[in-house]
C-alpha cells in the first residue's frame, strides 16, 4: 500500500509542473488579493517588524528566482547569490558615481565627506536600481556562455566557484572599498520612513517578479525550460534552441536578483563582499533550502517554502544560543534527505484534484505493481 | 603586479621556491583529490564537505601541539577516528542520497559542510591556526630558497601515504571489491560483493585521507573553520581535470594547482590567492567544456 | 539533389571498434527507407552520425543536397530531420499534451516566439496527432507514467508534431505488444503517406521491414552488406546467413 501511494505520488507531482497553465480561479482571487492586503497593511499593523517583513519578500523572491533555474529548468545553480552581490554593487556604485568620485567615498573611512541632497538620493537609488537590474542581467548571458555548457555538478560546483571568487575579487578592489566596504548613502528622512519607503519596494519588487514568472510559465518558454529539466538531449533532438533558453532564464533570474541586492544594500547601509553581497552560505544556501522545503518546480513552493523558513528563523534563531548555523545545516541535510518534493510537492501527491492533475489510478497501480515485481527479481 | 612579474623575472631563485612550495603543498592536495575521485567514481557522491574532513584532520594536529604533543603524532588518531566519523556519517546520511540525483548528494553534503563549519567555530573559536611542528628551516642559494624541514617531511609523508592507498587498492580484497564496484556496480553485486560495505568503506577511508592530508596542511600551512571549502574546490579542480581512476592524474594536476596558485598567489597578491584557487576551477571548467564542444555532440 | 539523405563513404569508429565501415547510403524522398542488420551491426551509430550526435572518421553526409556532417543536433533537427530513440525518450513529468506542444517545429523560431502562448491550432494539431496514435485518452496523464509502448506512440506522434521532411525511427517497434505491432505498422505507412514525411527506419524485425520498406539496407559488422528492395532482400543468402549466424 505505501508503495502504491509512494508511486502515484511520483506520477502525480510529475504532471503538475503543469500547475502554472491552469486558468486563473476565484479561489485564487481570493488568495492574491489576501496577499496584496497582508503585504499592503503588515508593514502599519507591525511596524516593529517592517525591515524583517521586507526581508522576507526578498526570501520570496530569492526563492523564485533560484527555482526559475533549478527547479523549473532543472539547472541546480549554487551560485546565483553572486547576481545579488552584482547588483547590490553596482547600485551603490551608481549611486556614489552619478555625484561624486567613487574611489575617493570608498577611500574614505566614513565615507561622510559628500552629502548627498535628497533629490540625488532618490535619483541614485532610481537608476542604480536599473542599472543592478541591467547589469546582473548582462552578466548573466556572459557567463552563461561559460557555465551553461557544464552539468550536473559541473554547472553546480562551477556556479559555487563564481559566486566565491566575485567575493575575493571584489574584496581586493579598492576602488569599490575593497574588503573594507561601502558606507551607503544616507536616506534623507526619518528611520521609519527609510524602513517604510524600503518595504514597498521589496514588497513590490517580489510582487513584481511573481506575476512575471506566473506569465513566464504560461507561455512557450515555460514548457520548454520543464522540457529542458526533463531530458535536455531529446529537447536539443527536437530542435529546441536550449542554450537561448537556458540564458534567457539565467538572465531574468538576475535581474530580479540584481534589484534585491540594491535594495538590501540600501536598507542594511553597509556593504562589503564577503557577508553582504556574496554571502554563500547564507543567503546563498537558504534560496535552494526555502525552494526545496516549499517544492521546487512549482508556482507556490518556492513562496511557502521562503515564507516558513523565514518565519521559523526569526523566532527560533535566538534560542539556539548560537549552534543556529549548526541547526541550519542539519535542516537542510534532513529536508534533502527525507522532504525532498518539499510541502507544495507532497500536497498535490495528497490532493492532486486540487492542483488540476489526473492520475489515472488503475495505470498507476499497473505501474506499481510492476516495479514491485520488477524489484523481486 | 608587473612589479612582482618583473622580480619573477629578476630573480629566478624566486621561481625556484615558488615552485617547490606549490609541490609540496599540492602533494597534499594531491590526497583530498584523490579521496574525492576515490567516493565520486566509486559511489558517485559529489563530496563538497571534503575540504571540512581535512580542516576537521587539521584541528587533531592542531590540539596536539597545544596540549605539548607533536602535531604529527595525532596524524594516527586523526586517521582512525576520521575513519569512524566517515562510517557513520555514511550510514546515517550519505546511504540515504547514494542512489537520488546528483544534486542531492550534492546539496546534503554542502548542508553537512556548513554543519562542521560552524562546530568547528563553536569548538574551536574562528582565529586562524597552526600546529607547531618545531621543525627547522634550511636555506638554499645564501638563502634565496628556504625550505622548511617540515614540508620535506610532509612531502615524503604523502609519498607513503600514496604508496600504501595504491598497494592497499591493487592488493586487498577490500581493494579489489571497490574497484570492482567502480566499474560496475550491479555486476559486482552479482558477484556477491557487498556494495554498501563497499560503499561506506569508500567513503571511511575518504575521510581518513583527507584527515591525514588535513594534519600535514595544519604543520605547513594554516587552517581556520572556514577554510574548508577551497580545499574543496581544489579537489574538485583536480577530479575535473584528471578524472577518477588515474593516479599519476591526480598527482599531475594536484601539482599544477599547488604550484599554479603559489605563483597566482605571488604575482597578484596573497588576498587573491582564493581567489586564483576559482579562477583555476573555472579555466579548467571551460577547457573541459572546449573539449567537449569541438565533439559535434553538445552533451556531456 | 534527387536524394533527400545522401551518405557516402561513413567511417566511425569508438577507440579501437569499428562501427560503421565507408557505408553509402541513399534515402529517396517521399519513400519509406529500411536499415536491418542484427545487434550490434552500428545502425544507431549511423543514425548518431547523420543527426550530428557524433562527428564522423570520415566520409560526406548531405541532407538535401547540403553538407550536414560537421552540424550539430540541434541544427539539423531544425532543418527538418527528426529522429527518435531506441530507449524512447519523453519528457516524463510533463503531460501527453504538453509533451506535443512543446514539439511544435522551431524551425523559424525567433526570440519573440519563446514569449508566446501556444495558440489554439497547436492545440488541435496536437489533438489530432494524439488521436491518431491513440492517445487522445490519455493526453493529460503524466507521460512517464504511461506504458512503454504507449511512450513509443507519444514519441513518435511529438515527432510528426515538429512537421519534419524526414524522420528517422530507431526501432520503433522494439518493446511493442505484437498485437499492436500492425496498427504500429499502419501508421508508419500512413504518415508516409497522407502526411508526405520520408522514413528512414531501423527494424530488427524482418517481418515488419519487409511489410513497410520500399528500399532496404542490411548493415553487418558496421559494414554494408547488401541493398535493394524488399524481395531481393529477403533472398539474398549473405542477409540470410548474417541473420541466422546472429541468433
Ligand atoms: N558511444 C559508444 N562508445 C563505444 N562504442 C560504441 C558506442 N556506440 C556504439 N558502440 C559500439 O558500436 C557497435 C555498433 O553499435 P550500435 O550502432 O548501437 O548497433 P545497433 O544499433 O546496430 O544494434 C557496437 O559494437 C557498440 O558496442
Ligand atoms: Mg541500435
Amino acid at each position: 500500500m505505501t508503495t502504491d501511494t509512494t508511486t502515484a505520488s511520483l506520477a502525480v507531482r510529475e504532471a503538475a509542473s503543469g500547475t502554472a497553465r491552469r486558468r486563473i480561479t476565484r479561489n485564487d482571487v481570493m488568495m492574491y488579493a489576501a496577499i496584496l492586503v497582508f503585504g499592503i497593511v503588515a508593514p502599519i499593523i507591525f511596524p516593529n517588524y517592517t525591515y524583517q517583513i521586507a526581508v522576507l519578500w526578498l526570501m520570496v523572491l530569492f526563492a523564485q528566482t533560484w527555482d526559475l533555474v533549478g527547479g523549473q529548468m532543472g539547472y541546480n545553480s549554487l551560485g546565483n547569490i553572486f547576481f545579488f552581490g552584482a547588483g547590490m554593487y553596482i547600485c551603490t556604485v551608481t549611486q556614489i558615481g552619478l555625484f561624486t568620485d567613487v574611489g575617493a567615498y570608498t577611500s574614505s573611512s566614513d565615507g561622510g565627506q559628500f552629502e548627498f541632497s535628497t533629490e540625488q538620493y532618490y535619483i541614485g537609488v532610481a537608476v542604480g536600481l536599473v542599472l543592478a537590474a541591467i547589469g546582473a542581467s548582462v552578466l548573466a548571458v556572459m557567463l552563461g556562455w561559460i557555465v551553461f555548457g557544464l552539468r550536473g555538478p559541473y554547472f553546480a560546483i562551477g556556479t559555487l566557484g563564481i559566486a566565491l571568487g566575485a567575493g575575493e575579487l571584489v574584496g581586493a578592489w579598492e576602488w569599490v572599498g575593497g574588503g573594507g566596504g561601502i558606507p551607503i548613502p544616507v536616506y534623507p528622512g526619518s528611520g521609519d520612513g527609510k524602513a517604510f519607503f524600503y518595504y514597498a519596494l521589496c514588497f513590490g519588487t517580489a510582487v513584481a517578479t511573481f506575476a512575471f514568472l506566473k506569465w513566464l510559465y504560461s507561455t512557450r518558454f515555460g514548457l520548454a525550460i520543464n522540457a529542458i529539466r526533463d531530458d535536455e538531449e531529446k529537447a536539443e533532438a527536437m530542435g529546441i534552441h536550449t542554450l537561448r533558453h537556458k540564458t534567457v532564464a539565467w538572465a531574468i533570474s538576475a535581474f530580479f536578483l540584481g534589484i534585491a541586492g540594491g535594495l538590501f544594500g540600501n536598507m542594511t547601509g553597509f556593504i562589503e563582499p564577503l557577508e553582504v553581497a556574496f554571502p554563500v552560505i547564507t543567503f546563498g544556501i537558504f534560496m535552494v533550502a526555502m525552494a526545496l522545503l516549499g517544492g521546487k518546480g512549482t508556482m507556490w513552493g518556492p513562496v511557502l517554502g521562503a515564507v516558513l523558513f523565514h518565519i521559523i528563523k526569526e523566532t527560533t534563531w535566538t534560542y539556539f544560543l548560537g549552534w543556529q548555523w549548526v541547526a541550519l545545516g542539519v535542516i537542510i541535510i534532513l529536508n534533502i534527505m527525507f522532504f525532498q518534493q518539499g510541502i507544495v510537492g507532497w500536497m498535490q501527491e495528497k490532493w492532486p484534484d486540487l492542483f488540476g492533475i489526473e492520475v489515472d489510478r488503475s495505470l498507476v497501480a499497473d505501474t506499481a505493481d510492476d516495479r514491485a515485481r520488477g524489484r523481486g527479481v | 603586479m608587473l612589479d612582482n612579474l618583473n622580480l619573477l623575472a629578476l630573480a629566478p631563485l624566486l621561481n625556484i621556491q615558488l615552485l617547490l612550495d606549490g609541490i609540496f603543498i599540492g602533494a597534499i592536495f594531491a590526497l583530498a583529490g584523490y579521496g574525492l575521485a576515490l567516493v565520486w567514481g566509486v559511489m558517485n557522491v559529489k563530496n563538497l564537505c571534503q575540504g571540512e574532513y581535512v580542516i576537521m584532520g587539521g584541528y587533531f594536529a592542531w590540539y596536539a601541539g597545544t596540549i605539548g604533543i607533536h602535531p604529527i603524532l595525532a596524524m594516527p588518531v586523526a586517521v582512525v577516528v576520521m575513519f569512524g566519523f566517515g562510517w557513520v556519517i555514511y550510514r546515517v546520511i550519505i546511504s540515504r542520497v547514494v542512489d537520488k540525483d546528483m544534486f542531492t548528494s550534492l546539496l546534503a553534503t554542502f548542508g553537512l559542510a556548513i554543519v562542521i563549519q560552524q562546530g568547528l567555530n563553536l569548538a574551536f573559536g574562528p582565529e586562524v591556526q597552526i600546529a607547531q611542528s618545531g621543525l627547522e628551516t634550511r636555506s638554499f642559494f645564501d638563502g634565496a630558497v628556504t625550505v622548511s624541514e617540515i614540508r620535506f617531511v610532509s612531502f615524503v609523508i604523502c609519498c607513503v601515504l600514496a604508496s600504501l592507498i595504491v598497494l592497499f587498492m591493487k592488493n586487498s580484497r577490500m581493494g579489489q571489491a571497490i574497484r570492482a564496484t567502480a566499474q560496475d556496480a550491479r555486476a559486482a553485486r552479482v558477484m556477491g560483493i557487498d556494495t554498501d560495505r563497499v560503499y561506506a568503506f569508500t567513503y571511511a577511508l575518504n575521510c581518513a585521507i583527507c584527515a591525514a592530508a588535513g594534519v600535514l596542511i595544519s604543520m605547513i600551512w594554516v587552517i581556520q573553520p572556514f577554510y574548508g571549502l577551497t580545499h574543496s574546490i581544489r579537489s574538485f579542480v583536480i577530479v575535473t581535470a584528471a578524472g577518477f581512476g588515474n593516479l599519476p592524474g591526480v598527482i599531475l594536476a594536484a601539482f599544477g594547482i599547488g604550484v599554479a596558485e603559489q605563483f597566482g598567489g605571488f604575482i597578484l597578491g596573497a588576498e587573491l590567492q582564493q581567489a586564483t584557487v576559482v579562477g583555476i576551477l573555472l579555466l579548467v571548467l571551460i577547457w573541459r567544456q572546449a573539449l567537449m564542444s569541438r565533439r559535434r555532440q553538445a552533451l556531456a | 539533389m534527387s536524394n533527400l539523405i545522401e551518405v557516402r563513404g561513413v567511417t566511425k569508429t569508438f577507440g579501437g571498434v569499428v562501427a560503421n565501415r565507408d557505408i553509402s547510403i541513399d534515402v529517396a524522398p517521399g519513400q519509406i527507407t529500411g536499415l536491418i542488420g542484427p545487434n550490434g551491426s552500428g545502425k544507431t551509430t549511423l543514425f548518431n552520425s547523420i543527426v550530428g550526435y557524433h562527428p564522423i572518421d570520415e566520409g560526406s553526409i548531405k541532407f538535401k543536397g547540403k553538407e550536414i556532417s560537421k552540424l550539430r543536433v540541434q541544427q539539423i533537427a531544425r532543418l527538418g530531420m527528426v529522429r527518435t530513440f531506441q530507449q524512447t525518450r519523453i519528457y516524463g513529468k510533463l503531460s501527453g499534451i504538453n509533451n506535443m506542444l512543446i514539439s511544435v517545429p522551431h524551425r523559424n523560431a525567433s526570440f519573440g516566439d519563446m514569449f508566446r502562448p501556444y495558440g489554439h491550432e497547436h492545440r488541435e494539431r496536437a489533438e489530432h496527432l494524439l488521436e491518431f496514435v491513440g492517445l487522445y485518452q490519455k493526453r493529460k496523464l503524466p507521460s512517464g507514467d504511461l506504458s512503454f509502448g504507449q511512450q513509443k506512440l507519444l514519441e513518435f506522434a511529438m515527432a510528426l508534431m515538429n512537421e519534419p521532411e524526414i524522420l528517422l525511427l530507431d526501432e520503433p517497434t522494439a518493446g511493442i505488444n505484437p498485437t499492436l505491432i500492425n496498427g504500429l505498422i499502419d501508421r508508419l505507412k500512413r504518415a508516409n503517406s497522407e502526411f508526405g514525411i520520408t522514413l528512414f527506419v531501423i527494424e530488427h524485425n524482418m517481418r515488419v521491414i519487409m511489410n513497410l520498406a520500399h528500399e532496404i539496407y542490411c548493415l553487418a559488422h558496421g559494414e554494408l552488406l547488401a541493398s535493394g528492395p524488399p524481395e531481393k532482400i529477403q533472398n539474398d543468402q549473405r542477409v540470410i546467413d548474417a541473420y541466422l549466424g546472429a541468433h
